[in-house]
Order: structure tokens, then C-alpha cells, then sequence
């Protein structure tokens, strides 16, 4: 184990001992009313889980329906509302919020060597908030659907029927969800390091989640006033987005991406920041380039703010806002790509144990690299004309946000499950997981970059005959990534049914964290940690794994 | 072999336990709020930049809508927000320095003026609906017009409906304030949430500070 | 990978497409095959493996941000470069007027002929399409063309090309505009020169000779009607055209008259100075939209359902 100081530390390499944060106050409604952030983290991680199950659901209906060209399962109105709820539930109910919540709320306070949060209360009320919202979402499909898209464009979203104002206000009441958490992540890491922790020596999650937060508390306000804004034209025809008021479309474009581009970030940073920890710890090595990694996080959040017309290079802007716009998109590229050679170059000559987390993230290099080298084709003005709403964005963003943030949040649970609830879980289950899901998603995504650069739009009920071929290989990918996932849930819930068997290090992790129990005593360490040395220093660990 | 956590006894009753003083507690409480400050600014932010674009679009119907604002009354309301701040900086004042009597004092008089506020706001908006003047589908001005001016009003309420809605919200966290304060919660060595109530007050003044000549002044 | 190259701009597009495409080829298999080769020959040989403490490399890490920077202003400029030829209109250009609206599209010439979802042009002659919509944001796509703009309610934008191999090109909706976005598509049918001026007298070629009743039915299905008006004697929008031809239908002012050829004629070029009693007045205007021959053939049509 890595050489921390902890005042009267329990011995190392040993199951715990002390009651851990599971054991002790025990009973529902002690969990319903708890400050603890790892509580906190767990019931989010179950409801995102949920909402990822649910959106995933409509995705296996919408492919099943694009089996064929004609009508499979359910009419065009049935499939628009199934494709919005897809998006909306997706990218509201689970990628945004994933990450920091869960595995965020968990981990940081302990990588800091901190009790708690800054503000725990603050911290519960995020997550009853998170719930109201989800509430209101669900409640929206029930009541009438949402058929807009996720992206909720006028004029049709302030014309079409249906539970459109629910869905919106839904959407406003989940941004201060996220709003709360990322006010409480920077004031964590402002004042709650353990003594010696300095911001050099603080782990990449830690600068991974800094920057999102920053993104999130820019970024979401603008998100609430646009919804706000939406739910005024629809109800009260206030005229700033309407035509015939004299309102302008496309101004609800610039006001929704100027949030929804940064928001892509909140989805991809704490992505990245689980890569950084899985790297290092499954190749023993130190992290190449710490400060390159670190400062390109910042760089990624604040360059984010700058390139959101980007989405929107066909809307009939002028060619000087595309030809701006085009090229600060391509500086934002860079940071990314300096953190994929980073991690590259930190499993040369390293000891490499191919063990889940590192399944994943190696499945994390190799899907991040495609999507984000097909962003180029986007950010080029010529070829965007071209590919703009077309299948081919439909497989970049899945790329980049599923075959990147969604397999790194997976790599990031089988990676933190010893130390969440004490257990081990099946080896062979978790391997055989990122396989499935490794095969599934480039058999369901990888045509679609084809069937886009051959013509066919997005969000498309029916579709030319030519595009058949590979819309069933896309369907049967789906079935088997869907496969992989439920793989993936199962292997770990198997592991509950097992006792605690789990040591406070499994991993041979070198930072602050893996000194705390299997799982952690409700207040994280017996004693204050002091940090002696910097993360992802394998020098004179004497770890095992 | 079990240990004992770092004792919590002999700290201030207000300090929360993860914090190990109560500087660490005060300084990240500020650091929170002022980022939610920030958010407050964006949130605004959007509907400054809407109203902006929707000006320079139909730059007639605003000014027309502009009109018929009542400038003394945005006037006092001016003054009276600004007033309201001195009187919370007094509080916060009393509250670092021990002077429970000056405290209470003046938060009184902040929420006095926010009261006068709304007031004043009251009587403008009630003038507004008698004559038709409203947001969106529900301008129904009778008189001379410009087309498009219920843009103006859609904004106008939009703007000082969601400013009026903090000020509320501002008078309802300044009254708790104060029943703490006449409680002897507060002291030298615990101040922070006057402090931070002030901040949030001090942005509900600012905002305002542009609200009023951008829509009452600006020709 | 890019479906055939119908218009002057479709080459250059696809040279910078497969540039970018090469280029990912070549940076994918550098990184992914180290990720791959590194997995395979570091792969951990016995617990307590020392590693070495490389924490940083300057010069290595200046060439990964540079290089890949300087690609990207050189893919900047390109694609810059071929936007401006391909949304920049050439000043000799044919104007078409589209008005796009949920889900079809209506086409003008120059001449005031209207076309509704097929549109015929002269290859090898620059055509500007002038774009509004009726309703929602819709997209003008032609894939083969490489061009593609968004349709906007509250004003015009447009768009230009120039084919160069006569043929029929898909024309695709891509811009999310509800229930019949996936169906609200038209083909931009390319002449040459002596067919498109045969097609200026006479209309579409392939319908010249066509008989009647069946440049009836044809018109039935692509022009809409079908939508309004059933064939089995089924109540839609509109009356059934079964047996319709010589019966007597009465009106909503009290009126009532014959089912002829001047009735039908009139029904389409005036559809609102008489409406069959029990129906609303929804039938859109066909003057305009309609050749004479087009016409008698719809006559034809309904005359031959019994």
C-alpha cells in the first residue's frame, strides 16, 4: 500500500473491521435522511442505473422498429415520442448526472481525505431534487409523450401536442440538480484537502470533476433560462421564438446549445477522469504527463463555452459565424487528444493486469479515439454540410458519449465496487461483460457512420430500402450490447449476495481512497489522513494485485 | 484496536463536523455562495441577452413599449433597493461586531424596503393590467401601438417578474435571519449566514441596478 | 462510403472527406494498435513488477499538440474553403422558389409553373433554391449533391447547385419536422438540354405518353389525393371517388349539382366555391399545380371507378 500517514490506522491488507458506513444506521429511513455522501452516492447510483435501463429500453425499440422499413412495432407518432424519450432520458436522467452523483459523490470526499462534502445537506437536497425531476419526466411520458426531439426545437415544440411544458419545467428542475452538486464538488476541493495535498498532488479524478463542476455551474443556468423561456413561448406566446410573432427560431438554437454544448462536456470529463485512475493503477505505472492531463481538463471546460453554433452550421448563419465557430472547434479537439497519447504512453512498459476496470478502459481508448476523430468530419465546414443530421452525428456522439463516458462510468464501478460495498465480484462475468459490450456497440454504431454518409437523415421512422442491410446489423449489435449491459448489472449485483470479503486495496491503487476500509467507516478514515506523497507514485508502493 | 474520531467537543455549536474549524466552514459557505451568485447572473444573463436581440430586431416596438413605463416609480424603487443595501451592510456590520440591537435594526429596515419594493411594484403592475399591457397573449392595449409592442411587455414582465420573485425570496430568508438574530445566534464568532445573506442581497440590488435603465431608461 | 457524385461540388467534398478519413485511418491505428500491442507485451508478469517512473517527455509531448494542431488548421481552411464554393451562389444561377411545408415540398420556376415534391432541371446549369417554410424548421437535403440547408419560417435562405450527370436524386427532409418527416421526400429529376426543354412544352418525358386514366391515377397517389379521398366508398377529409362520376351531390350553401368534367375541373382550380355538404372547406388549391393533361387524367380516373 501506498505510504500514507493515517493517525492510528488500522493495519493494511486485511478485511474491515470496523463497522463500515453500510453496517451502521441501518433501516430505510435512515438512508432517506442521510448527510453521509457515500449513502448519498448509492441512492443515486441505483436511480440513474434505473433511468439507464429505462432509456435503454427505448433504444432497443427504436432499433427494433428500424428492422424494416415499414411499420414493425408502432406508427411514426409512437416512434417520435420513443426516439425523444430515448434522448431526453438518456442525456437528463443519466449521462449529466451520472458520474459526479454516483461515482463523484462516493469517491471524491475520500480521494481528498475529507469527512463529507462541503455542504452534505445541500447534497441530499441535490438528490431529492434529482427525483422530483425524474418524477416529472416520467410523468410527461404518461401523460401525453414528448414527440419534439431531445433537442426540443422550435417551432415545433412550442405547436406540437402533448406534455411538452411537463417535460420542459422537468428539465429546468433537474438543472438544479446538477447546478447543487457542481456548486458542492468546487467548494469540496477549494477547502476540504487533507494536509500536504496540494493541487498538483491532488488525483486527475479530482481535476476531472473540478472542471465539470465549473461547466456545470456556468453552464446549466442558461439551460434553466432557455427552458424557462420554452415553457413562456408554449404557454403565453410570449414571441421570442416565434416566426409569426416576430420571434426568430433559430435564437432558441443559440440559447439551447449554449448550454447543451458544455453539457457534452459535463458528460465526457468525469469520463475522463475515470480513465485516468484506471490506467495508471492497472499498469503500475506513474500517469504520463499529470500536468498535461490536469490542465487539459480546465482548457476542455472553459474552450467548451466557445464553440456551441458548431451544431449548428445548416441553420442559415452567416458563413463568418461558421467559419468562427469551425475553428475554435477544432482547438477544443486538442486537449482530448493530448489526453488519449498521455494514457497511451502511461501502459508503455508498464506491468498491465488485464482485470475489468482495464477491459474497460482500454474499450474506452479505442471507442473515444473514433468518436473523437469523427468529430473532425463535423467541425469541417465542407463535410458538415454534407453529414449535418444525418446518421453519421448519430454514431459520433454515441461514440464519444457511450462508447466513452458510458463504458468509463462501467469501467469506473467494477473499479470502485470493492471499496462501495466490500465485495468482489465475479472476474469472469465482469470480462465477459466488456467483451459483449465492446463487440455490440461497434456492430450497433460503426454502420451508422456508413449509413449517414450515404444519405440517410436522423430520426427517420422509415427509411429507403438501401439502408436495410445495415440497419439489421445495427439491431442485432443493439441486442447484443444490450446483452453486455445486462451482463455487466448482473455481475455485480451477484456479488452482493457474497460476504464482505473485499481488502481496503484490491487494486493496488496508490491514491487516498483505497486507505480507507472496504467499505469505509461512515466518517471515511479512522483518523485524518495526511498525504505523503503524490498520486500514481508506484516508486516505493508495495502494492500487490 | 477501535479509534476514536477527532473530538468534536469545545467548537463552536454551529460547526459542522466534517470541518475542522470554523474558518474552514466560513470560507467554504462563501466560496459556495458566491458561485451561486454566479449562476443567478446567467440565469439573468439569458433574459438580458434575449431582450437585447428582440430590441434590435424591432427597435420601434420597444422603445413604444418603453413608454409606457413610469419612470418615478422605477425611480424610487432605485433608491429604495439602494437604501435596502446600506441597511444590509449595516446588519452585516453588526453582526461581526457584536451589536445584536444594530443587527436587528437593520435588518428590519432591509425588509422594510424590500416590502416597499414590491409595494411600488404592485401599483405598477396593477396599472399595467388595467390598461392591457401584458406579456404575450394577453396584450390587449387598446390605444396607439406599434406592432409587435407586447414583445416589450413579454419581456418587461418576464425580467421584473423573475427580479420580484428573488426580492421575495430575499425578504423570507432575511426574516428567518432576523428570528435567528433575536434568537443570539450570532457573534463575532459566527456571523456567516448575515454575510451571506447580504451577498445574495447585494446581487438582488445589482441586478436590479441594470434592470432599471435598460427598460426605463434606455430611448 | 459517399453515394455517387452528382454535382460539380461532390468531388472536391469527398476529396476532403477521405483526407479526413485516411487521416483517422492512419491516428486510429497508431493509437489503438499501441493500446493493443502495449495490453499484449507489458502484460503483468508476477506481483511487485517495478515499472519505470516516467512522468513527462516535453519535446514528445510539444510534437503531439502541435502536429495535430497544425492538421487541424489545415483541415480548418479546406473545409472552409470548399464551404464557401459550395454556399456561396454563382451570380448566373436559375431561381427556384421552394416553399416547404409538413411534408411536402412545393416547387416554382421562373415561369410560375409549380411543381409539388419532383422537380425537373436542365443539368450542367447552376439552379438557387429559395427556401421558406409554411410551418417548422425543415432541411433541404440532397445527398448526392452534397448540399443541404435548413428551411426557416420567418425567412428565405437558399441554396445552389450544379449537376452534372442527368438522373434522378433523392431529396430528403433532415431537419426533425414531426409525424411525416420520414416521408416528406421528392427526387430533383436531372434533363439534359433537349429533354428539359421538351419538358418545359410538354411536362414530365415519362408521362407524355402515358394513357389518362393511369396519368390519373398516378397524379391520385403522388399529388395528395389519395390522403383526402378514399376509392372504396370510405368517409376521409374529402368524399370517396367510388362511383362518384355522374351523381349528384349537394352542397353546404344548399345548391347542388352534377359530377362532370367542368365539376371536377372546377373542384380542383377552385376547390371552395362549392363544398359537398357535411365536409369542411380543406381541399388545397391545385391551379398552378396541375398540367391540363394532368387534369384530364384525373378526370379520366374518377370517371373509371365504379
Amino acid at each position: 500500500m501506498a505510504d500514507v500517514k493515517t493517525t492510528g490506522a488500522h493495519v493494511h491488507g486485511e478485511a474491515a473491521h470496523h463497522a463500515s458506513y453500510l453496517e451502521e444506521n441501518k433501516g430505510i429511513m435512515n438512508w432517506l435522511v442521510t448527510y453521509d455522501h457515500k449513502r448519498i452516492g448509492l441512492m443515486y447510483l441505483w436511480s440513474v442505473l434505473l433511468m439507464f435501463l429505462v432509456g435503454g429500453l427505448f433504444a432497443l425499440l427504436v432499433r427494433l422498429e428500424l428492422l424494416t422499413p415499414g411499420e414493425d412495432l408502432m406508427n411514426a407518432e409512437t416512434y417520435n415520442r420513443v426516439f425523444t424519450l430515448h434522448g431526453a432520458i438518456m442525456v437528463f436522467l443519466f449521462i449529466i448526472p451520472a458520474v459526479p452523483a454516483s461515482l463523484g459523490n462516493f469517491v471524491l470526499p475520500l480521494m481528498l481525505g475529507a469527512k463529507d462534502v462541503a455542504f452534505p445537506k445541500l447534497n441530499l437536497a441535490s438528490y431529492y431534487i434529482y427525483v422530483v425531476g425524474a418524477i416529472m419526466a416520467i410523468l410527461s411520458i404518461v401523460l401525453g409523450g414528448v414527440d419534439t426531439g431531445w433537442t426540443f426545437y422550435t417551432p415545433y415544440s412550442t405547436s406540437t401536442a402533448g406534455a411538452v411544458t411537463l417535460m420542459t419545467l422537468s428539465v429546468f428542475v433537474l438543472g438544479f440538480s446538477s447546478i447543487f452538486t457542481g456548486l458542492n464538488f468546487i467548494a469540496t476541493i477549494h477547502t476540504l484537502r487533507a494536509p500536504g495535498m496540494s493541487w498538483y498532488n491532488l488525483p486527475l479524478f479530482v481535476w476531472g470533476t473540478y472542471a465539470t463542476s465549473v461547466i456545470q455551474v456556468m453552464a446549466t443556468p442558461v439551460l434553466g433560462i432557455t427552458t424557462v423561456l420554452l415553457v413562456m413561448e408554449r404557454v403565453f406566446q410570449v414571441g421570442i421564438f416565434d416566426a409569426r410573432l416576430g420571434g426568430d427560431p433559430v435564437l432558441f438554437q443559440h440559447f439551447f446549445w449554449f448550454y447543451s454544448h458544455p453539457a457534452v462536456y459535463i458528460m465526457i470529463l468525469p469520463g475522463m477522469a475515470i480513465i485516468s485512475e484506471l490506467i495508471p493503477t492497472f499498469s503500475k505505472k506513474t500517469i504520463f504527463g499529470y500536468r498535461g492531463i490536469a490542465f487539459s481538463s480546465i482548457a476542455i471546460a472553459l474552450v467548451s463555452f466557445l464553440v456551441w453554433a458548431h451544431h449548428m452550421f445548416t441553420s442559415g448563419q452567416s458563413p463568418l459565424t461558421n467559419a468562427i465557430f469551425s475553428f475554435l472547434t477544432f482547438l477544443v479537439a486538442i486537449p482530448s487528444g493530448i489526453k488519449v497519447f498521455n494514457w497511451t504512453a502511461t501502459m508503455y512498459r508498464g506491468s498491465i493486469s488485464l482485470k475489468t476496470p482495464m477491459l474497460y478502459a482500454m474499450s474506452f481508448l479505442l471507442l473515444f479515439t473514433i468518436g473523437g476523430l469523427t468529430g473532425l468530419f463535423l467541425g469541417t465546414l465542407a463535410t458538415d454540410i454534407h453529414l449535418h443530421d444525418t446518421y453519421f452525428v448519430v454514431a459520433h456522439f454515441h461514440y464519444v458519449m457511450m462508447g466513452g463516458t458510458v463504458i468509463a462510468f462501467i469501467g469506473g464501478l467494477f473499479y470502485w465496487w470493492p471499496k462501495m460495498v466490500g465485495r468482489m465480484y465475479s472476474e469472469k462475468g465482469g470480462a465477459l461483460s466488456a467483451i459483449l459490450v465492446f463487440i455490440g456497440f461497434n456492430a450497433t454504431f460503426l454502420p451508422q457512420f456508413i449509413m449517414g454518409s450515404r444519405g440517410m437523415p436522423r430520426r427517420y421512422f422509415t427509411y429507403l430500402d438501401q439502408f436495410q442491410p445495415l440497419h439489421q446489423f445495427s439491431t442485432v449489435g443493439s441486442e447484443i450490447l444490450g446483452a453486455g449491459i445486462l451482463v455487466a448489472i448482473l455481475t455485480l449485483v451477484a456479488s452482493l449476495r457474497k460476504k464482505p470479503d473485499a481488502i481496503a486495496n484490491p487494486w493496488g491503487g496508490s491514491t487516498l481512497e483505497w486507505e480507507a476500509q472496504s467499505p469505509p467507516v461512515t466518517h471515511n478514515f479512522v483518523g485524518t489522513p495526511v498525504l505523503e506523497h503524490a498520486p500514481y507514485d508506484y516508486r516505493h508502493a508495495k502494492v500487490e494485485g | 484496536m477501535s479509534q476514536t474520531l477527532e473530538s468534536a467537543h469545545g467548537h463552536h455549536p454551529a460547526q459542522q463536523h466534517h470541518f475542522a474549524t470554523m474558518e474552514q466552514q466560513f470560507s467554504a459557505a462563501k466560496l459556495g455562495m458566491w458561485l451561486f451568485l454566479a449562476t443567478e447572473i446567467l440565469l439573468f444573463g439569458g433574459l438580458f441577452v434575449g431582450y437585447g436581440i428582440m430590441h434590435n430586431r424591432h427597435p420601434e416596438a420597444f422603445v413604444a413599449g418603453h413608454h409606457h413605463l413610469q419612470r418615478p416609480m422605477g425611480a424610487i424603487n432605485t433608491i429604495v433597493l439602494l437604501f435596502s443595501s446600506f441597511t444590509m451592510v449595516v446588519a452585516v456590520w453588526a453582526s461581526q461586531t457584536n451589536r445584536k440591537k444594530l443587527l436587528i435594526w437593520g435588518l428590519i429596515a432591509t425588509i422594510a424596503c424590500a416590502g416597499i419594493f414590491m409595494v411600488v411594484k404592485y401599483f405598477e403592475y396593477s396599472h399595467k393590467i388595467h390598461d392591457g399591457l401584458l406579456p404575450g397573449k394577453f396584450y390587449s392595449y387598446k390605444g396607439p401601438q406599434v406592432e409587435g409592442e407586447f414583445m416589450f411587455f413579454s419581456f418587461y414582465f418576464m425580467m421584473t417578474g423573475l427580479h420580484g420573485f428573488h426580492v421575495l425570496i430575499g425578504m423570507i430568508v432575511l426574516a428567518w435571519i432576523l428570528i435567528r438574530a433575536m434568537r443570539n445566534e450570532f457573534s463575532d464568532q459566527y456571523y456567516a449566514p448575515v454575510d451571506l445573506a447580504g451577498l445574495y442581497w447585494h446581487l438582488v440590488d445589482l441586478i436590479w441596478i441594470y434592470l432599471f435603465p435598460l427598460l426605463y431608461l434606455v430611448s | 462510403m459517399l453515394p455517387r457524385q452528382g454535382s460539380t461540388i461532390a468531388g472536391p467534398m469527398d476529396d476532403l472527406y477521405m483526407f479526413i478519413f485516411w487521416l483517422s485511418v492512419v491516428f486510429f491505428i497508431i493509437i489503438a494498435g499501441q493500446v493493443v500491442w502495449f495490453g499484449m507485451k507489458y502484460r503483468r508478469r508476477g506481483p511487485g513488477e517495478k515499472t519505470p517512473h516516467i512522468t513527462h517527455h516535453l519535446n514528445l509531448e510539444l510534437a503531439w499538440s502541435i502536429i495535430p494542431l497544425l492538421l487541424c488548421i489545415v483541415l480548418f481552411f479546406w473545409g472552409f474553403d470548399g464551404y464557401m464554393k459550395a454556399t456561396v451562389v454563382p451570380g448566373d444561377a436559375m431561381e427556384i422558389q421552394v416553399r416547404a411545408k409538413r411534408w411536402q415540398w412545393e416547387f416554382e420556376y421562373p415561369d410560375g409553373i409549380r411543381a409539388l415534391n419532383d422537380l425537373y432541371i436542365p443539368v450542367n446549369k447552376k439552379i438557387r433554391m429559395v427556401m421558406i417554410s409554411d410551418d417548422v424548421l425543415h432541411s433541404f437535403w440532397v445527398p448526392e449533391f452534397r448540399v443541404k440547408m435548413d428551411v426557416l419560417p420567418n425567412r428565405y435562405t437558399d441554396v445552389w447547385f450544379e449537376s452534372t450527370i442527368p438522373g434522378t436524386y433523392n431529396l430528403t427532409c433532415t431537419e426533425y419536422c414531426g409525424k411525416g418527416h420520414s416521408t416528406m421526400r421528392g427526387s430533383i429529376k436531372v434533363l439534359t438540354p433537349v429533354e428539359y426543354e421538351d419538358f418545359v412544352k410538354e411536362g414530365p418525358p415519362e408521362l407524355k405518353n402515358m394513357p389518362l386514366r393511369e396519368l390519373g391515377e398516378l397524379v391520385y397517389k403522388s399529388r395528395g389525393c389519395e390522403s383526402c379521398h378514399s376509392l372504396d366508398g370510405s368517409r376521409r377529409d374529402g368524399p370517396s371517388w367510388k362511383g362518384i362520376f355522374g351523381k349528384t351531390e349537394k352542397f353546404t350553401d344548399g345548391t347542388s349539382a352534377v359530377v362532370d368534367e367542368n365539376y371536377i375541373r372546377e373542384s380542383l382550380m377552385n376547390p371552395h366555391s362549392k363544398i359537398v355538404a357535411t365536409y369542411e372547406a380543406v381541399m388545397p388549391v391545385y391551379k398552378g399545380l396541375l398540367r391540363d393533361r394532368e387534369v384530364l387524367g384525373v378526370i379520366e380516373y374518377i370517371k373509371s371507378l365504379k
